[in-house]
């Protein structure tokens, strides 16, 4: 029989230290038929560019798909092939599986290659969503999911999915004369939910491409550290969000800065925020989220009712979570009685000594 | 004295085993790479004998049970892009929930073999065999055949592969296996060892066409109505090319094996001469030919047509073998509601196959055997009754027939 690999070796992605340090090839080129400004468009980019050329990248039907494969144009250097809608997962553990029988049985090269699959907020949190976390269960294999976030279904003409943001003006939820909000629905965490649910999975992170190199570094990370992983990216949609695509870096910021947009990683089942969503948990002042929701079409239908009930969600998530952005629960009277009892405890314990 | 080093061939090694643990065998001889599992009866015996293999080290292969049926097709797709040989199947409802990853995987000509243990669609709830599960594959590019006995089943699980990733294929393959009848029964199988299904079949090797960083290709871009026309010919042209590459596997198997030696699309039984003909596939053959036998020791020219390959559809020996005859009955363990003359997906498949001949047979649809009914003795003498009056007056007075259906 032959030789058995349980866990293939990975790739030793170090961070890039600083952007004057990045290698200048690119692996998502020129060819693609994305909106101007489209922050998922440069997602591909980083996270090809982070990964390397020894990568496979798959990728579910899209925006991401539809843009930037058509025939003779395809704007992938490293091989790349379509999964459906919901199978981003499926598709991850597929090719590693794949890959890793030939290695062991000697049929290609042994060597760690990359394994990425791709999907959007619809294909990855709605449909896609129990592929995910099967894939997510799998130690043996190595593969990152992104679920890259433009908060709509957008290449079928903006559908809300569940990660729409309350309210949101989309095709399938336009305001009215009778119901100025059809949309009442607030997002899944799905980074929180996925890194609380798979014990096995060592690296999840939630990443925004207008903090490209950061981005980087967290994907060269998951890659790295092997196994299944999954990173949350937050991508501003001209189109779907409905802005000046020259603001699509100014809104990624914002999005972190209004503190709608949580900045953390999980790595081995210890959280740390990063970026200015440190800073953030730390006390610094978030921006006021109008200043965010107001620079999209989306939500000009907004009063200012709207906009504070907003606001307060907002406020709730980063005052009284369990983890902002990841977990939405709180502790009950009990369980803190309980935490502070011990906490007591453990004082008194440190006095004695 | 000199001495042989070579160690003479291991014989066949005779098994008392089930059809889907006979395909087991066939899986672990052809050194099947990535395999995923999901249960639904009556398919998932063959997963459970997989399992067992893999477990007592007998087959080196990644199994992944996977979340669902679709996980588990998207899966081994992907596999089978990186060039790995991989297995899957379902039943039933199961089949049906896989349906959007199996329609794709024809056009991706992406060579994998799936077995589906025919099980009724839910609802009602039905465990039994009933063929409209895996006739859904049908219109959408997977070469189908339908197996009889687990000695089959085991053999045309090698074909199967051996078909499929012939560079001028590279197109899935269905196997159909009746539910219960085929993959729960045991009979003796004959196992093959290893030297001579290596002999039998190359390993898979997808060449330009495989997904690695050495060749760093775009599969499944997006053509929009560009290119699906040149695509849907492509897919065409390998599935005619399908049936002079089953012709030569079945020669080399024979050869090797000493088996599958017939026609592989049909097997005739007793129907050279009849005068009306029985046709289907699957297991019902047994009573079948059992009931010809009876009605021919009793003088009637009663004969049975058993069809192997549904796609590639082997028209020519269908044509001749059923045209002598004065009338065909075709018996479908499946129905199609509404379909010209209110027949079953075979019989319009047959009727279609003789139009074009000079002198045609009366074609009779035969519904029999719905989820798992016991298709009985009686059934067939009700049928060839049905056929013998037709051929005797030479008028139809009822294109299709329920067989066995309470009143
Ligand atoms: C099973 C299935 N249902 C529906 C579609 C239609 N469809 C194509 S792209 C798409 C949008 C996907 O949205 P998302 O995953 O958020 O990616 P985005 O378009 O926003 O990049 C949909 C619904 C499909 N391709 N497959
Ligand atoms: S609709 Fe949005 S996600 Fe799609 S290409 Fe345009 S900007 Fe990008």
């Amino acid at each position: 029989m032959a030789t058995e690999l349980t866990v293939l070796p990975t790739q030793n992605l170090e961070a890039f230290k600083g952007v004057k340090k990045l290698p200048v090839e690119e692996y998502f080129t020129s060819g693609h038929r994305t909106c101007q400004g489209c922050e998922s468009a440069l997602v591909m980019k980083l996270m090809a560019k982070a990964a390397g050329p020894r990568t496979v990248i798959l990728g579910s039907t899209g925006c991401m798909y539809v843009a930037n494969t058509t025939y003779y144009s395809t704007s992938w250097v490293v091989p790349w092939m379509h999964t459906q809608l919901g199978s981003s997962g499926s598709a991850a553990v597929g090719t590693a599986a794949g890959l890793k029988a030939l290695m062991r049985k000697n049929r290609i090269k042994q060597e760690p290659i990359n394994v990425i699959a791709f999907c959007g907020d619809g294909g990855g949190a709605d449909m896609g969503l129990s592929s995910i976390s099967a894939a997510l269960t799998y130690p043996e294999y190595n593969f990152l999911i992104l679920m890259y976030d433009n908060e709509s279904y957008a290449n079928t003409d903006i559908q809300l999915s569940s990660m729409t943001p309350y309210g949101a003006n989309t095709t399938f939820s336009p305001p009215g004369k009778a119901r100025r909000i059809l949309h009442k629905r607030w997002k899944k965490n799905m980074a929180g939910m996925l890194a609380a649910g798979h014990p096995e999975c060592r690296y999840v992170a939630t990443v925004d491409a207008s903090y490209a190199l950061e981005m980087m570094n967290r994907i060269r990370k998951a890659l790295t550290i092997g196994g299944p992983t999954f990173i949350h990216s937050l991508d501003p949609c001209p189109k779907g969000w409905d802005y000046d695509p020259i603001q699509s870096h100014d809104l990624g910021e914002l999005a972190v800065e209004t503190g709608v947009w949580p900045l953390f990683e999980i790595e081995d089942g210890v959280l740390k925020f990063y970026g200015k969503s440190k800073s953030i948990a730390q006390g610094r002042k978030r921006k006021p989220v109008r200043e965010y929701l107001l620079r999209q079409g989306r939500f000009a239908h907004f009063t200012d009712e709207d906009i504070d009930y907003f606001q307060k969600k907002i406020d709730l998530m980063w005052d009284r979570w369990l983890i902002p952005g990841a977990v939405c629960i709180e502790m009950g009277d009990d369980i803190r009685k309980q935490l502070t009892r011990a906490e007591q405890e453990v004082a008194a314990a440190e006095a004695k000594q | 004295m000199s001495v042989s080093t070579k160690a003479a061939p291991a014989a066949d090694q005779e098994m008392l085993i089930s059809g889907c643990a006979a395909i087991a065998q066939a899986l672990r001889l052809s050194d099947i790479d990535v395999v995923t599992a999901y249960p639904i009866r009556p398919y998932d015996t063959v997963m459970q004998a997989v399992a067992k293999l893999i477990s007592n080290g007998e087959m080196d292969a990644e199994y992944i049970v996977a979340a669902s049926e679709h996980d588990q097709f998207e899966i081994v797709k992907h596999a089978s892009a990186v060039g790995a040989r991989v297995f899957c199947g379902s039943s039933g409802v199961g089949w049906m929930y896989a349906m959007e990853a199996i329609a794709v995987t024809p056009a991706l000509r992406l060579p994998m073999v799936a077995l589906v243990g025919n099980r009724a669609l839910d609802d009602p709830g039905a465990f039994g065999c009933e063929h409209n599960d895996a006739l859904c594959v049908r219109d959408l590019g997977w070469m189908l055949t339908w197996v009889d006995t687990a000695q089959e089943a085991l053999d045309t699980a090698l074909i199967a592969y051996r078909v499929a990733e012939d560079r001028r294929i590279f197109l899935p393959c269905a196997i159909g296996a009746d539910g219960a009848f085929l993959t729960h029964s045991e009979v003796l199988v004959k196992v093959p060892n290893k030297e001579k299904v290596d002999q039998f079949l190359p390993k898979y090797d997808r060449g330009d066409k495989m997904l690695h960083p050495d060749n760093p290709i775009t599969i499944a871009p997006q053509v929009n109505e560009d290119w699906v026309m040149e695509i849907r010919k492509q897919n065409d042209e390998a599935m005619r090319r399908a049936r002079g590459v089953i012709q030569e596997a079945y020669r080399d198997f024979h050869k090797i094996f000493g088996r599958q030696g017939g026609n592989p699309f049909v097997e005739s039984y007793m129907a050279e001469d009849a005068d009306v003909i029985l046709f289907g596939q699957g297991t019902l053959s047994l009573p079948v030919k059992v009931g010809v036998r009876k009605l021919r020791e009793q003088g009637h020219k009663v004969g049975f047509v058993r069809l192997r390959w549904l796609r590639p559809f082997p028209t020519p020996e269908v044509q001749e073998t059923l045209s002598r005859a004065k009338a065909v009955g075709v018996i479908d363990r499946d129905y199609s509601f509404g379909s010209p003359n209110h027949g079953a997906v075979l019989y319009n498949e047959v009727r279609s196959a003789l139009y074009d001949l000079p002198k045609r047979p009366h074609v009779i649809s035969f519904v029999c055997g719905l989820g798992g009914r016991e298709v009985t003795l009686d059934s067939v003498t009700e049928m060839s009754e049905i056929l013998l009056k037709v051929a005797k007056t030479g008028k139809v007075e009822q294109p299709n027939y329920w067989i066995g259906v309470r009143g």
